[in-house]
Formats: C-alpha cells, structure tokens, sequence
C-alpha cells in the first residue's frame, strides 16, 4: 500500500505507515468516540441513501442521470469533516456524498433526484446539481472540470474578505485532462488561493482508465505550477483525515494551495446507465469490496478500538436504511414543480419584484 | 454639461463604484499596470491599489470562472475581456456557469458579474476578433445584455450592470471609444431595459443599437435632406431585458420598420426582435419589416471591404429607402 502525504515532491512515499498510524495523527487522536461513531454513521447513511436512490431509478422514478458515489464515502466524509465556518467546498456531478457530508437533508436530496418542488434545488437541477450555500457548499456541477474554475473563485473571495479559510474544490480523475483545471492551477499558485484541488482518483473516467487517459502522475503536476502536492488512499478516513488537514491548515494559514490526489474506487458504473462490463473486471470490484471497503475498513478499525459493537453497527445501518426510506416516501409524496415554475429563480430580479431596478422584458416566447 | 470620451465615461463608471462599494473588483489582461489594453481602466490602480485592479494572465476561462466564483461569494468582480470574440474560451464558464448557477440551485445562489469588454467589427482584425455575440448571449436566459452607444449611456447602463445582482455582459466598441459627449453631472445611472429615442420622426423607425446608432443616425440625416423621409431612431441600449414597449409605440406611429445591426442575419437580435413586432403589431404594419444587417460571412480583413461588409450609412440609407418603397 503506498502511503504518500508529503507536501513536497522530494519525500519518498513511505509504505510502512499503517492504519494505526494515522489514527495517531493529532487530527484523528482528538477525535472522540461520538466523533468517530459520526464519522462512521455518515458513511453508512450515504451508502444506504444512494442504494435506495438506484432502487428508485430503477423504478422508474428518477430521470437523467444518476452518478453514484458508492465506494469512494470516505473521501467526502473526511474531507467535509475537517471544514471549519470559512471553509468552502465545491465538486462535480457525483455529488451526493459531499452534500451529505456537509450536511444536507436526505428528504430535499431525494425529492431533487424524484424531480419534486421539495428538492434541494426545487427539482430544477437534479442529481448533478446540488447546492446547499448556508453549508458552504456550493454544488454540485454537471461539466467536467468546469467548476475547477470557480473553486479558485471561492478561495480568491475568501482571501478577498481577509478570511482564514480554504476552499476545497474537488474533481475526478477525467477531469485533469482539461484547460479550465490546468488555468486554476496557475492561478492559485500565482495568486496565493488558499485551495486545495482534490483529485477524487477512481481510476477511470467514464469507461477510460486513467492508463489510457493521463500522462504521467495526476497531482504531481502541481510540480508544473510550484505548487505543494499529495497522494493518500481514500478507503480510510483516517488517512485522508491526516492527509487533508496538512494541505487545509497550509491553505488557511499560509494561502498557499495545494493538489492532493486520493485513490478511491466505485463499485458502480460510470453512472447508472453505465453497462460497466466493457472496460473492468468483476473481480477488479470485488477484491476492493472485500479487501478496502472504506466503510468496513472503518468499522473494523473502530471495533478494535473499542468504539463500535455489532449492537451499535446494526443500529446505524437500521436507522440509515429507515432515513432513506423516510427519503424516498417524502420525494414519492413530494408535488412536482408546476410549468409556472419553471420561469422561477432565473433572475434575482425577478424573484425580488420589489427591489427590481431594470425595466423591459426578461422573458421571451 | 461635461462631454467626456466614451474611454472615459466607463472608466468614471468604474472609478465611481469602485468608491462606492468595497466588493467591486477590476480582473482582466493589463487592466492595471498596462493601464488597459484600449486605456479604458488607465489610473484604476494607482487610484485603487493592487487588490481592487486586478492584472491577469492571458487565461479567459480560468479568470471568468474565478470571477464567477468570487460572485457566488459576494464579490461584484468587472471581468474586462480584452475583446467579446474571447468569450468562446470562456464559453463554459459564462453561458453553463454563471448563466445556470441560480437556476439550478433553485434560486439559492445568484452571480452579480459584469463582464465587458469591446464587441465589434470594423477594426480590421480579421474573423476571430469581430464577434459581436449579443445574440448568443442572450439566448441564454438568468443572463442580461447591454451594448451602449453613447459615452452617457456608457457610463449610466455600467453603473446599473455593477449594482445588478444577476450576471451582466456589456459590449463596448472599439471604434466608440474616442467618441465624446455630454454626460449629467453628478450620479447618473441609466436603468437597464429602458430603450432611448434617439431621434424623433415620423415615417420609419429604425431600431437600432450600439455603433449601428451612429450610421442610423447619419443616414437619417440623409433621408431628411434628400428624401423628405422623417425618421425615427430607437437605440434599444439593453438587448435583454428588452424594452420591446418603446419599439411598439414607435411603429404605431410610423408603421415601417427596418432594423439595423451589427450582427450576422442568422438567427440575430434582429430575427427576435422582428417576430415580436410581428406578432405584437401586425396590425400596425404598412410594410414587411426590413433588416440591415452585416454582410454573411466571417469578417473580412480588406480594410475598404469590411466598411462595406458592416452596417454604414450608405448602406442604412438603401435599406430604409427600399423599406419605405
């Protein structure tokens, strides 16, 4: 297992750090069990709330795409741990996780996916476009790479408002290959963005593994730019714990950014639509299942700490199966937006009547 | 009244909301130390210092979106490109971004951007500096779009996009710049979706905008002196929102219409503007509605060729002629 969490390009990846190390990491050793528990508890509940939001897309119930984030839980869920209230996060269309993580409500993120007016973005963005800004969390974007861009943006209006926080802007393994990443990089490092790029390496973008599409290591190229960079395994919170909060304080104290790339892994396709059996062996997804499942790894951690029991564990997964289906009845019983809706929230202006200063018409048959 | 450049009028725009409001930023290619590519933010940073005059690389997408994202934040960040025709670049960042993010956040989080920037032909810079893509701006609903074409205007229509709290893209002309004229003393802020009678007449409006305004001007002139036609002149100044109202009660009046444009023909302002005088005041209409519009093609580089390519006075005054037959 490679563990590499430098922040500079010289240190060599030290293989021999365990689990049990990073659990070590003051970030992790003053967690308290309630902590821990809850750490775990998001886990299972995004798991089991993306399991019972595929039933219902294959009941017909959700449109568009579904880019499920099974797998790869404890990357958002440690990342998100670590935010404090100047602390900004943005990612792409396999959002889910992220929005639970920062906290978002399962019922407004299931009848976003059902289409419903009780949607997060009242059924008018769907799976890809999640937003919650009162949680600093600011989507949730459908073009590859394209809210890279705007993850700087942030970082640039924290830096603006002389604030000590970081933004995180997060991205897929696909997402490297673009312009618009690549002009982030320079910027932040030009400019001092306190940002961190979070590569979320899964190994494939869409049906291309990242063999066939990247040259080269994905955050090392931060090298290219003077930036500070890092790898870590994404199937352990600890790890990625210990990992981030390097780049994040570096980030909010000094405004220095920083790409860090975590190896994580879905077990679903590209998207649900995604056949999955033209680029990936089942036996590729089953031996991560068996043998780094982030949720198992966790809980076998936390049970030799002494933190779970079997009565805990089916405790949590109990409730995370009942919130789900608490979430998908309240999407089910959910109205959907009516037409007049749909020329709704596309101007402030409009959606402010009373403070509306331009004249003319904003809408056009 | 003061008479100030059309450069100038902008700038004080600027200068002026950079006083009055913290979270305004300046951002482009050598909008600081160069003192502007076409001067128009000369003084900004000695006046307003480093952080508020912001120089960036020649990395349209990268800057737009930071902007965009600075916006989300609250920022009220004046993007300057260096010209509109780089808007392609920036594509995604303008028209999924900053057009998109409201709406699909169900009205949770708006852009309050202003990118600018000149947007014109007649420079003799070829096809891929002489977009003029109002048009395809406005398709874009959650976006407006202002193409001013006086120094007052200018400064007035600027001054409203800044303190707009949806994403604003206004489109200068190169070729304006140097024009002067009278600008009112003191604030003045010119409302956003409010067209301007440039020119009271009787038989014929002519709807019109930006540099257009100025050919359409000096052709009714013309029409005036050697025809006997009374002509009407309507500088819409916003394309959207669109203040169709004071087309409509012009037409009523005239009840022939040619609409002038800077603009490729094909599903151009103009195409919209003609379905909606069409249908709005069919009833009112003595002739078919007549476009004059650029020439379709890329733009051509021949110096005299272009002249002829674009919308001009020669060519404003054949068009209304066969309007009016």
């Amino acid at each position: 297992m490679s563990k590499k969490t430098s922040t500079t390009a010289e240190k060599k990846a030290d293989d021999s750090v365990k689990s049990a190390d990073h659990g070590r990491a003051p970030v992790n050793a003053r967690l308290s069990n309630d902590e821990k528990i809850e750490l775990y508890r998001k886990m299972v509940r995004i798991r089991r709330f993306e399991e019972r939001s595929l039933r219902a897309y294959q009941g017909k119930k959700i449109g568009g795409f579904l880019h499920l984030y099974i797998g790869q839980e404890a990357v958002a869920v440690a990342c998100c741990s670590l935010m404090g209230k100047d602390d900004h996060i943005i990612t792409a269309y396999r959002d889910h996780g992220h929005a639970m993580a920062v906290g978002m409500d399962t019922k407004a993120l299931m009848a976003e996916l059902y289409g419903k007016a009780t949607g997060c973005s009242k059924g008018k963005g769907g799976s890809m476009h999640y937003f919650a800004p009162d949680k600093n969390y600011w989507g949730g974007h459908g073009i590859v790479g394209g809210q890279i861009p705007l993850g700087a943006g942030l970082a640039y209006g924290i830096k603006y408002k002389g604030l000590l926080g970081a933004a995180m802007a997060f991205m897929g393994d696909g997402a490297v290959n673009q312009g618009a990443v690549h002009e982030s990089y320079n910027l932040a490092a030009l400019w001092k963005l306190p940002v961190v790029f979070v590569i979320e390496n899964n190994g494939y973008s869409m049906g291309t593994s990242q063999a066939r599409s990247s040259s080269g290591d994905l955050a090392r190229r931060a090298e290219g730019y003077h930036m500070d960079w890092g790898q870590c395994e994404g199937h352990d919170v600890y790890e990625v714990r210990a990992t981030m909060d390097k780049f994040l304080r570096a980030a909010r104290e000094n405004s220095t950014p920083s790409i860090v790339e975590i190896r994580t892994y879905r077990y679903r396709g590209h998207s649900v639509a995604d056949p999955d059996n033209t680029y990936r062996s089942k036996d590729e997804i089953e031996e991560y299942r068996r043998t780094k499942d982030p949720i198992q790894v966790f809980q076998t951690i936390l049970v030799a700490e002494g933190v779970l029991n079997d009565a805990i564990i089916a405790e949590i997964d109990q409730a995370a199966r009942a919130e789900a289906d608490i979430a998908a009845d309240f999407a089910e019983a959910s109205p959907y937006p009516t037409a007049e809706d749909i020329q709704k929230d596309v101007y402030w202006e409009t959606d402010n009547p009373s403070e509306r200063k331009s004249q003319g018409r904003l809408f056009f048959e | 009244m003061p008479v100030f450049s059309y450069r100038e009028a902008i700038r004080h725009a600027l200068a002026e909301e950079l006083e009055r409001d913290q979270n305004v930023v300046v951002m482009g290619e050598e909008v600081a130390q160069f003192n502007g590519a076409y001067k128009v933010t000369e003084g900004l940073l000695a006046k307003f210092g480093p952080q508020r005059i912001v120089d960036t690389p020649i990395s349209e997408a990268g800057f737009i979106g930071v902007g965009v994202g600075a916006s989300m934040l609250g920022i009220r960040p004046v993007m300057e490109l260096m010209f509109w025709s780089f808007y392609s670049v920036a594509f995604d960042q303008i028209l999924n971004n900053a057009a998109n993010v409201r709406y699909m956040s169900g009205g949770l989080i708006n852009c309050p951007i202003v990118i600018r920037g000149p947007a014109n032909g007649g420079t003799n810079v070829g096809a891929t500096h002489s977009h003029t893509p109002e048009n395809v701006l406005a398709n874009h609903p959650g976006v407006k779009v202002v193409v001013p074409s006086t120094p007052a205007d200018a400064k007035g229509l600027l001054k409203s996009a800044i303190r707009d709290n949806d994403p604003v893209f206004f489109l200068e002309n190169t070729i304006l710049y140097g024009d002067k004229g009278e600008i009112p003393e003191g604030e003045h802020i010119v409302p956003l979706g409010k067209a301007d009678v440039k020119r009271v007449g009787t038989d014929l409006t002519i709807v019109t905008y930006g540099r257009s305004v100025h050919h359409s001007l000096r052709a009714a002139e013309l029409l005036e002196k050697e025809h006997d036609v009374s002509v009407e002149i309507v500088d819409l100044r916003t394309i959207r929102p669109l203040d169709i109202d004071t087309v409509l009660a012009s037409v009523a009046k005239t009840h022939r219409v040619l609409i002038v444009e800077e603009q490729k023909p094909f599903a151009s302002v103009g195409s919209q503007l003609a379905f909606m005088i069409q249908k709005e005041a069919f009833d009112e209409l003595d002739a078919p509605i007549n476009r004059l519009a650029t020439i379709d093609a890329p733009a051509i580089y021949s110096p005299p060729v272009e002249v002829e390519q674009l919308p001009n006075p020669q060519r404003v005054l054949k068009a209304a002629l066969e309007t009016l037959a």
